[in-house]
């Protein structure tokens, strides 16, 4: 991996792997769809949430590093609380779209099979307490668990980011006792009706803050060690180890090739808190990744991959469509027909919405005098190219 | 496109028609069973005694509303199927439901089933009201897990059953996490899982049900449970290798 140095440009691979990730996100979250099993979850521990928090973590570093350093832990720290304000208000706006769809679903389906998952319903009969306890990120429906997380993160992140900028080992040290504090004792934050948060931000944001760390000179620190044969040779072993586990999910019952030990030590791989067996995952996949893409690929420049490039640079704008796609998308599959090839169409189609939204918020961002990848005169170092 | 409407609309009443007429065929293929399990208790209770008592201990999904409900779901369909399959044993499926309850709450009760009931086999339909409040995952493996044990102390054995496939509520309703962790207690604890969302998904890729369908339609409901009381008669039957018991007539 090349030293991000702070005062040059963009590293496009970022831009190139989030848009690729948001789009994993918004084909995992259509539910029965065909096409999502292309995605890597399947062959695989970890899933395209770990890419998106790490280079969440990465670009947020990366930009607002840059700010505090230049103009002091106060601006860079308003700039990042502004970002978790934007997000949040994201995040509301998607919840005022589940409730509309769940609402049309309420009074349009009364199959009597369906009567107990109807109670999904019920918190429409208590609206006070269900939008209070939503806008305190309490209530959270099933596929919006991750821009909880990532403000929480961003809600944490100035005097994290203040540490990284002095002491990156201590800071990265922090965040991982932090990580082992939270399995050992098993903290995490409360959800509503039961239950706490999906994402476990006290596990998840050591992935944010690797990533972070990464950005501030952690890869090139890391660089060596990745050019050697045994890094590469353990990240593939794994890789394989894990494709192979995951195979065993598909099989019948009665065919089991994973060993009885074998299974009691690994399961079960647990999403809320970063499974280990994830986090390594993630690890041994960037591993590969960044000995395989460099940063100066040519491909980059090219137009095959310049769409995934534009969501990428996009992430906040587009992942709410996705989150908002996939309702539709599979509102869609429900009302008209949920035959193979309308849910690729659904599923491409969705993709094609993603694009050309971002294309137009690149538009629109020329007509402001600032494009994505080049730093603009702009203080606004958040919205400009470097978008966290 | 109007055209085209026109059709769909036009076959798709015929097919409504040709399922009003005929019986659904709900024909469910071996690997969507488990069938390497062994119900000990049940083969005893049979080949010694010639009886069989079954309690289905379940929430909302294992009944349907209005006054005939309780004779039309599927623990009484269940009864009724394995009656005629094995004419020669007296079986009885007793039911305990209770509307929203999660795996927690169930496991509580436990003891009080097996003492009234005193069951050979416990069907423990459970998971989806875990799903629809998300409960922590843990809790629920670990609830999974204490109930099985406590059923199978209190000499029971024990069958999973797992969530409907309800296609209409799969991006509200983030079944997938819960039915693995009941797959994977299945697993562990070698006790069958009855996998009601693969047998029904099954059945609506086939074609047999629509489940997308609206409207207070209980025909499909009591068809579905039909259904489902004969293929966990059909489980219980090869999981408890009661084979020799089966009537002939009835193969």
């Amino acid at each position: 991996m090349h030293a991000p140095a702070v005062t040059t440009g963009r590293d496009l691979r970022l831009d190139l792997f989030r848009g690729i990730a948001l789009w994993l996100i918004y084909l995992d979250h259509i539910p029965s769809n065909v096409v999502s099993w292309i995605t890597i979850r399947n062959y695989g521990f970890s899933d395209a949430t770990e890419i998106f928090i790490f280079i969440s973590g990465y670009t947020a570093a990366f930009v607002y590093g840059r700010a505090m350093r230049e103009r002091g832990f106060v601006v860079s720290g308003a700039r990042i609380l502004r970002r978790a304000w934007q997000i949040y208000v994201a995040h509301i706006f998607l919840f005022a779209i589940y409730m509309a769809e769940i609402s049309y679903v309420a009074t349009s389906f009364e199959n009597p099979l369906y009567a107990e998952e109807m109670n999904i319903l019920d918190f429409l009969k208590q609206p006070d307490m269900t939008i209070v306890q939503a806008l305190l990120l309490k209530f959270k429906p099933a596929n919006m668990d991750v821009l909880p997380l990532y403000i929480i993160l961003l809600l944490l992140f100035p005097p994290v980011l203040w540490l990284l900028l002095r002491w990156p080992m201590l800071a990265l040290g922090s965040s991982l006792a932090l990580y082992v504090l939270t399995w050992q004792f098993g903290w995490n934050l409360p959800a509503y009706p039961e239950g706490s948060w999906y994402f476990n931000p006290f596990a998840w944001q050591l992935l944010f803050v690797f990533g972070a760390w990464c950005a501030l000179g952690g890869a090139k620190r890391l660089a060596p060690a990745l050019q050697w044969p045994a890094t590469m040779v353990i990240a593939i072993l794994y890789l394989g180890f894990a494709f192979v586990i995951a195979m065993s999910w598909y099989l019948p019952e009665q065919i089991s090739i994973v060993p009885h030990w074998l299974e009691d030590l690994i399961y079960p791989i647990d999403k809320t808190n970063l499974d280990v067996l994830r986090f390594a995952h993630f690890l041994a996949l960037a591993a590969l990744t960044v000995r395989f893409v460099p940063r100066t690929w040519p491909m980059l420049g090219s137009w095959i991959l310049y769409p995934a490039i534009l969501c990428g640079q996009h992430s906040l704008e587009v992942f709410c469509l996705g989150v908002f796609l996939s309702f539709a998308g599979h509102f869609a599959l429900v009302e008209i027909s949920g035959a193979f090839w309308v849910q690729v169409a659904i599923s491409l189609s969705g993709i094609a919405a993603m694009i050309a939204t971002a294309a137009l918020l690149t538009w629109y961002k020329n007509l402001e005098g600032r494009s994505p990848g080049q730093r603009s005169k702009s203080p606004d170092a958040d919205l400009a190219g470097g978008e966290a | 496109m109007k055209a085209f409407i026109a059709l769909v609309l036009a076959v798709s009443a015929l097919a409504g028609r040709a399922l009003a007429v005929d019986p659904p065929s709900c024909a469910v293929p071996d690997s969507l069973f488990f069938v390497d399990s062994n119900l000990n208790r049940v083969t005893t209770a049979v080949g010694k005694q010639h009886r069989l008592a079954i309690a289905v201990f379940g929430t909302g999904s294992s009944t349907l509303a209005g006054a005939d409900g309780p004779s039309l779901a599927y623990p009484a369909r269940l009864e009724v199927a394995l009656n005629q399959r094995l004419s020669n044993v007296m079986i009885r499926v007793a039911t305990r439901t209770k509307v929203g309850q999660t795996a927690d709450g169930m496991r509580r009760n436990m003891k009080d089933l097996l003492t009234d009931e005193k069951p050979d086999l416990v069907i423990w339909q459970t998971g989806t009201v875990d799903a629809i409040r998300r409960a922590e995952l843990d809790e629920f493996r670990a609830a999974l897990e204490a109930g099985v044990d406590t059923l199978h102390t209190g000499g029971a054995d024990v069958m999973l059953m797992n969530m409907q496939y309800s296609p209409r509520t799969e991006s509200m309703i983030s079944v997938g996490p819960y039915a693995d962790e009941m797959r994977a207690v299945a697993q562990q604890r070698d006790i069958p899982l009855f996998d009601r969302f693969a047998i029904m998904r099954y059945w609506s890729d086939e074609g047999a049900f629509d489940f997308y369908a609206t409207g207070k339609d209980n025909g499909l409901a009591q068809r579905v449970h039909d259904c489902l009381g004969r293929a966990i008669g059909k489980l219980v039957i090869e999981d408890g290798h009661l084979q020799t018991f089966v009537n002939k007539a009835s193969q």
